[in-house]
């Protein structure tokens, strides 16, 4: 006699979901009479929600489907998943991308009408021009991908779209709106330019990042509702209103992150634009425009940059605090090796950017007084790299060790341990910001009367700071046993935060009114702006990277503990494949920036084959 | 060379750098937990506990948390049979186990009911536990299978198992399995009938190979495989007719008994 124990006990609890499911509509029943429907809370109001008869609400307590594996569609033998993955990650692409720029826009709009310079306006039409036909892109994508979902994978959204309901209506008005908006604040760029109505021009634009960045939080809602469902019971059927149900516990940290790291993103792209702009000109004067044009996106990328390995880690704490499972799922089952391609891209985004900041400073004599600092720069940049990608032990389960021949890294040591990366981590972001420190002294004459002062108390901080990361990485790491090994990382981030909050306000202070160095615009060398092209690759690499860790801490869910995934796909793809699936995105991704540069060159002058000819 | 081109050639470059980075490092899929189907019927005590040992550390996924590295007790390399006890007895144990199989069922369904003392979630002061109820999801496993992890936890250090196998296992075979391990290798020979066709012990029978110098011609492990799986290798001039469930029908200590007592009969 064969039994199946599982599906014994899921009878059981069927019947149990059941139970509960009646006794809550009871519950409701009883609440409806009362409640005005005030539940609806901030924001997306479903409109149709409130005048739901009470049959509906009962169709709405129904649980997340069970899905059999005949109940996912294939298509030409296709693995659903690869297909799916691939067009999802040029939608994200694309999208980060188009709503990364006009926040940028807007704010060098803003310094260009403050400093009377029109240098500035005339740059941030441009990056606009670029990410105008990416627009058109994302949403093309982003009809693609919602295509491929419902045909692949039907059951799923339907689940999702009775989960988020009117929210997807929002969405999509959201959408509707912001290309409206932007394609006003595009054309109307140089009818109002000038005087009263340039302010008109910039609510535009403020008006636009607001839309923008709404539209990039609901989406972020519906990743963090299938991580860490909330506003739903134990079977999936909604329990909570729409705000409920979008304010899970890693929403908002998801959304910090994605909206630092998009503007990194953004900037990264728009560099990669003038380097090839760059490489492209012909005349000085153009080689300058772009210099200045690939410096300042180098400037936003790298700004935007630094703060995001701390908002990943509290982006990481609140998944461990939600479920310590997932949490080691992420970074200490079979997905932790990939924490040393993570650790290998972002160590070529830091190389990268200080390289080109290295090479920048060539464009103006003042750094002479600098140079001799870059080698130490240079050598702290790589010893913490190194220390970066050592290994960290790993732990698996019985199959997975067997599978790799033992669960411990030969390389093992004590530089494998988080303390040491902490350091080195740390180390690494306060040796980039004092290059980017430099980089911004260069062309600068203190003026002011307290400059002796001033940088005395710098080199303190700096001096402090780095001490203390050391210290506290080694003394909590090595000498102390406590699990609360995260008080020394708090130390570390404080100290340098202070070092780049300190360095920020200390230089803007003392170098108001400066007297400015000439500086000699476009006369960089071509290597320096593969430096520019490096970064964006890596960005967009390690974005698609970051998606893969997003997707499989769910394991073998849809919907984590609520829609269980029995499709073909359900397992977690090995790094190898899925760093190929990354590179086939990466590289379309470059193509299509490619063509948007194209399209961008095409419409700016009388040459008839950019391209071509170049 | 056009700028296009160098462009796209070292956008391929750094993307394959990477690429080959992460098909350097080892590979492993994550699979999903398959339903397995489990004989009831033939079920023995033995392939019970192997059956929880699995589960422990595969579809349960136990081993993630409970390793070596601190995350949560070792339970592996702990005497569960032993922590139970002392569990049960300290102060701030709130549950309402009474031996050793109920609470290490209690900790798998309520892992709040004691919280080893330096293991509680983060800011909780250990009163609450990091540990998902195991019956739910993620994990859910079902009533048998924790009673499998149940009957593995207790063995594994020698102690005795109290959890009684699945109910549905046809009466029989379960009255059989259960009673009485034999105590030394040659009570589970006789147990287990070897003599009716082995010469060993004071028999003589010739339906298969004498055992009586076994340990001459075989290893530990060639005996151990006759055993378990007979038919693998068949003894020449021999038809192939022992029989192949002992596997199933024997407590891994009367296996290894015999294994060890045939191994040294030279
Ligand atoms: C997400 C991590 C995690 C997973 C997965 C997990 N546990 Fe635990 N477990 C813990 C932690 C942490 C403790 C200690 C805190 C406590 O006592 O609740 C614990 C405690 C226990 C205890 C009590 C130990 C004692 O000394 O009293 C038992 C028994 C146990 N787990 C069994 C299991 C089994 C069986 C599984 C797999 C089905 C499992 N655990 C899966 C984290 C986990
Ligand atoms: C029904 C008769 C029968 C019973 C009962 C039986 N065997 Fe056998 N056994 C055989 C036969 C026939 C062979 C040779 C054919 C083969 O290798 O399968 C054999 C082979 C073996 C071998 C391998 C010998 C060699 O030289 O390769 C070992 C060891 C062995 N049996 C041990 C045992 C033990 C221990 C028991 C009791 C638990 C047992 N057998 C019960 C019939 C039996
Ligand atoms: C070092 C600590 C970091 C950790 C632990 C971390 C963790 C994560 C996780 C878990 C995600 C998935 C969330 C999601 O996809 O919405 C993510 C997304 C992302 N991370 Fe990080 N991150 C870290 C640093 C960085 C850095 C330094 C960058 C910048 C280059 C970065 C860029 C991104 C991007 C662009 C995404 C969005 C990808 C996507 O949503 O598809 N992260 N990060």
């Amino acid at each position: 006699m064969l039994t199946r124990l599982i599906s014994r006990s899921t009878t059981q609890s069927r019947w149990q979901t059941r139970f509960w499911i009646l006794a809550l509509l009871a519950m409701l029943l009883f609440f409806i009479g009362n409640v005005p429907d005030s539940s609806s809370g901030i924001g997306f109001v479903d409109a149709a929600h409130a005048s739901e008869t009470v049959a509906e609400e009962a169709v709405e307590l129904k649980g997340a489907p069970k899905l059999k594996r005949e109940d996912y569609p294939q298509l030409l033998g296709m693995s659903s998943r690869s297909i799916v993955w691939v067009i999802a990650q040029m939608h994200l692409y694309l999208a980060a991308f188009v709503l990364a720029v006009p926040l940028f826009v807007t704010v060098i709009e803003w310094i260009g009408v403050k400093n009377r310079d029109d240098r500035y306006d005339d740059m941030a039409h441009e990056f606009m021009k670029v990410s105008m036909t990416a627009y058109s892109l994302t949403a093309l994508f982003g009809g693609t991908l919602a295509f491929a979902l419902f045909l692949l994978y039907p059951d799923f959204m339907g689940y999702m779209m009775r989960v988020f309901g009117g929210q997807t209506l929002v969405y999509a008005f959201l959408f509707f709106a912001e290309s409206a908006i932007l394609y006003i604040y595009y054309y109307s760029w140089n009818s109002l330019r000038y005087g009263n109505k340039k302010y008109i021009h910039l609510s535009l634009g403020i008006l636009l990042n607001v839309v923008g960045t709404t539209l990039l939080f609901i989406a972020n809602a519906w990743a963090t509702f299938m991580m860490a469902p909330s506003g739903v019971n134990e079977a999936g059927a909604v329990t909570g209103n729409i705000w409920e149900i979008m304010r899970g516990p890693l929403w908002n940290p998801v959304n910090l992150h994605r909206f630092v790291a998009n503007i990194a993103f953004g900037g990264a792209v728009v560099g990669a634009y003038a380097a090839y702009k760059f490489l492209s000109a012909k005349s000085l004067e153009l080689k300058a425009h772009y210099d200045w044009m690939g410096y300042t996106a180098n400037f936003i990328a790298i700004l935007a940059f630094l703060p995001l390995p701390f908002a990943g880690y509290w982006l990481m704490a609140e998944v461990y605090a939600y479920s310590q499972q997932m949490g080691i799922t992420a970074m200490g089952g079979i997905l932790a090796w990939l924490f040393i391609v993570q650790a290998v891209l972002i160590g070529t985004i830091l190389l990268a950017a200080n390289y080109y900041l290295w090479s920048g400073m060539s464009r103006c004599d003042g750094s002479e007084r600098y140079r001799y600092l870059i080698k130490y720069i240079a050598v702290t940049l790589v010893v913490c790299f190194l220390i970066w990608v050592t290994p960290h032990t790993l732990i698996l389960t019985a199959k997975e060790t067997a599978a790799l021949g033992g669960s411990h890294h030969p390389m093992l040591g004590p530089l494998g341990i988080m303390p040491a990366k902490n350091i080195a981590v740390n180390l690494m972001l306060i040796a980039t910001f004092l290059s980017f420190q430099l980089y911004r002294r260069s062309d600068k004459e203190v003026t002011v009367a307290w400059a002796g002062l001033g940088n005395a108390l710098l080199v303190t901080i700096y001096v402090v700071a780095i001490a203390n990361v050391i210290f506290a990485g080694i003394y909590y790491g090595y000498f102390t046993n406590t699990v609360y090994k995260v008080g020394s990382s708090v130390m570390q981030v404080v100290s340098t935060l202070i070092v780049i909050i300190a360095g920020v306000t200390i230089d803007s202070l003392m170098f108001k009114g400066a007297k400015t160095l000439p500086s000699k615009w476009g006369q960089v060398s071509n290597r320096a702006q593969y430096a520019l092209f490096a970064l964006p690759i890596a960005f967009t690499w390690l974005m698609a990277l970051m998606g893969y860790v997003r997707s499989s801490v769910k394991t073998h869910w849809h919907v984590y503990t609520v829609m269980k995934d029995n499709s073909p796909d359900n397992y977690i793809p090995a790094i190898g494949h899925a760093g190929n699936m990354m590179t086939i995105a990466t590289i379309s991704f470059v193509l299509i920036v490619l063509f948007i540069f194209w399209i961008a060159s095409l419409s700016e002058s009388r040459q008839v084959k950019p391209v071509a000819s170049a | 060379m056009p700028t296009i081109v160098k462009v796209l050639a070292f956008s391929l470059g750094m993307a394959l750098i990477f690429t080959g980075i992460a098909n350097l490092l080892p590979q492993v899929e994550g699979q999903a937990p398959e339903d397995k189907e489990v004989d009831l019927g033939a079920l023995t005590m033995d392939s019970f506990i192997a059956l929880g040992e699995d589960i422990f550390k595969n579809k349960g996924t136990c081993t993630l948390c409970h390793n070596n590295m601190g995350r949560a007790p070792d339970i592996l390399h702990l005497d569960m049979n032993e922590v139970s006890r002392k569990h049960l007895a300290d102060e701030r144990y709130k549950g309402s186990a009474t031996d050793v199989a109920g609470y290490i069922h209690e900790s798998m369904v309520d892992p709040g009911a004691y919280v080893v003392k330096g293991f509680g979630k983060k800011g909780s002061k250990d009163t609450e536990s990091p540990m998902p109820a195991v019956n739910k999801a993620p994990i859910e496993l079902t009533d048998v299978e924790m009673d499998a992890v149940t009957a593995f936890l207790q063995a594994k250090d020698g102690g005795e198992v109290t959890v009684a196998l699945p109910s549905e296992a046809p009466a029989p075979s379960t009255k059989e399995a259960v009673p009485s391990v034999a105590a030394t290798a040659e009570e589970a020979i006789g147990k287990f009938g070897c003599s009716a066709c082995h010469a060993v012990l004071d028999s003589s029978a010739e339906l298969g190979p004498s055992l009586k110098n076994i340990g001459a011609r075989l290893s530990a492990a060639q005996i151990r495989q006759s055993i378990v799986d007979p038919n693998a290798v068949i003894a020449e001039g021999y038809p192939p007719i022992m029989p192949a469930d002992f596997a199933d029908r024997m407590m891994a200590k009367e296996l290894e008994m015999m294994v060890k007592f045939l191994a040294n009969s030279k």
